[in-house]
């Protein structure tokens, strides 16, 4: 066997490869935080149709999460990139497609949209834990449907998905990484980069997957903080 | 509507060939190493227990893709010559999925309850028939609902062996798109064609939920 590789672990940090990958841990950041926002906000809105007593209300719910489930995400992100500005007739897409950096808002509105979904399950599974009990009186306490949703059962369900929304915010850094295909300079992108100019791929690629490890155990901690901080009192911690 | 699709049906569908290979692929070697790692994440030898551990946590945390480019960077080093996409991706693809089938198996494994197995020991049966009559297939059935839909993901997650130029279903659709700019007919067609499939996936993985849920009641 053949063993003619030479390693070169300073493509990690010599100029100017330190910069490209601490700017592609930077677009990666960006891009996770805006579209956990997205996800977050849209994510609850479709979880809480998805139990409400209206049945058209429910069927969009379901109908949300089923198509953006079952499409892989990378599909997602081409049709929104490459189609998308199409959607809107031939002369606006002309304009769409000159707007600088397209393909960071679409990366983040399309991981948003995807992301919602997942978060959807995960807030529609926390109501489910609630028991009937509970519904019942906050509504006798005289409180409308509307109210009870927006002071009881939605701050409650939140604090029970702790953990599930943490897999998802170690998720969406993770699937960040998909944007590059529509050349997004993220972190992946850029140990990609090194290796096109220098053959040291695998070097860069060993770092990234460090820098992600850090990443997510970064998030793991924060999110423990935010999960103590929020915890329901008399319940069984973990 | 679809007539940029029409006219290379058959591109397309050899792409969709590609991608169910892959997935076929995936999980001849993922479901049997996931197995492997459940077990090594239940041992009680801290020898084997670890290592396993800190393999399923590393590879959980990172991108898929970023796996994919990494064996692709490893296998030419390892073999000394260039290889072709196809097993470099098929072997990505196992080592990725077996951290999450070998979660799925450890998770079956302990929820079959300690009382269960000392029943099946006071009828008289001996251990390899207790796990063969008893726990394996009422772990089984425990595990098929995840078993599938981890499965639907694996398929979706073929598609990311785009980055290095398999041509598979992703990858063809936008060579076709390079020529005929049909973006929203073309990546239309392909979401339409992964959707039918997932979501048939779903519906089957759901079913057996049902079947597990009225078990467990009885």
């Amino acid at each position: 066997m053949r063993f003619a590789y030479e390693f070169d672990w300073s493509v990690l940090w010599r100029h100017p490869y330190g910069i490209w990958i601490l700017k592609g841990l930077l677009v990666t950041i960006e891009v996770g935080l805006l579209a956990w926002i997205i996800a977050l906000i849209l994510g609850i809105f479709i979880g809480t149709l998805r139990i409400t007593t209206w049945r058209w209300m429910r069927f969009l719910g379901t109908a949300y999460v089923e198509l953006f489930r079952n499409i892989p995400f990378i599909v997602q992100l081409f049709f929104w990139f490459y189609a998308g500005p199409m959607l809107f007739g031939e002369k606006l897409a002309h304009q769409i497609n000159r707007i600088p950096d397209l393909n960071f808002y679409v990366a983040i509105i399309g991981l948003g949209l995807y992301t919602a979904s997942r978060v959807a399950e995960h807030v529609r599974a926390g109501f489910a834990s609630i028991s009937r009990d509970q519904y019942q009186a906050v509504l006798s306490t005289g409180m409308t449907q509307v109210q009870m949703y927006r002071y009881v059962i939605i701050p409650y369900a939140l604090r029970i998905i702790i953990p599930p929304l943490t897999t998802e915010f170690l998720t969406i850094f993770k699937n960040s990484s998909v944007a590059m295909t529509i050349g997004l300079a993220e972190l992946t992108f850029q140990s990609y980069r090194i290796d096109a100019v220098t053959f040291h791929g695998l070097e860069a690629t060993t770092g990234a997957m460090f820098i992600y490890l850090f990443l997510g155990l970064s998030v793991v901690k924060f999110m423990g903080l935010i999960e103590k901080k929020y915890k329901i009192k008399g319940m069984v911690g973990r | 509507m679809f007539d940029a699709v029409f006219r290379n049906f058959s591109f397309l569908m050899g792409g969709l060939l590609i991608t169910f290979k892959l997935a076929a692929c995936a999980l001849a070697g993922g479901i049997p190493l996931g197995i492997l790692v459940g077990l090594g994440r239940i041992s009680k030898n801290k020898w084997i227990y670890y290592p396993v551990t800190y393999y399923v946590n590393f590879i959980r945390n990172i991108p898929l893709i970023l796996v994919i480019f990494w064996f692709y960077f490893v296998m030419p080093i390892i073999t000394g010559s260039s290889i072709d996409p196809f097993p470099s991706a098929v072997v990505s693809f196992i080592v990725f999925e077996a951290t999450y089938f070998g979660e799925i198996f450890r998770a079956g494994y302990q929820s079959i309850s300690k009382d269960l197995v000392n029943a099946a020991f006071a009828t008289g049966l001996t251990y390899s028939q207790t796990v063969r009559y008893i726990t394996v297939p009422i772990a089984f059935r425990r595990m098929m609902p995840s078993l599938i839909t981890q499965s639907i993901v694996t398929l979706q997650d073929t598609s990311l062996a785009f980055v290095i130029g398999l041509p598979e279903l992703v990858r063809r659709a936008s060579i076709v798109d390079n020529l005929e700019v049909r973006s929203i007919q073309l990546f239309g067609f392909v979401a339409i064609t992964f959707f039918i499939i997932c979501y048939t996936g779903s519906k089957i993985s759901r079913y057996y939920e049902e079947k597990v849920r009225k078990a467990n009641i009885l």
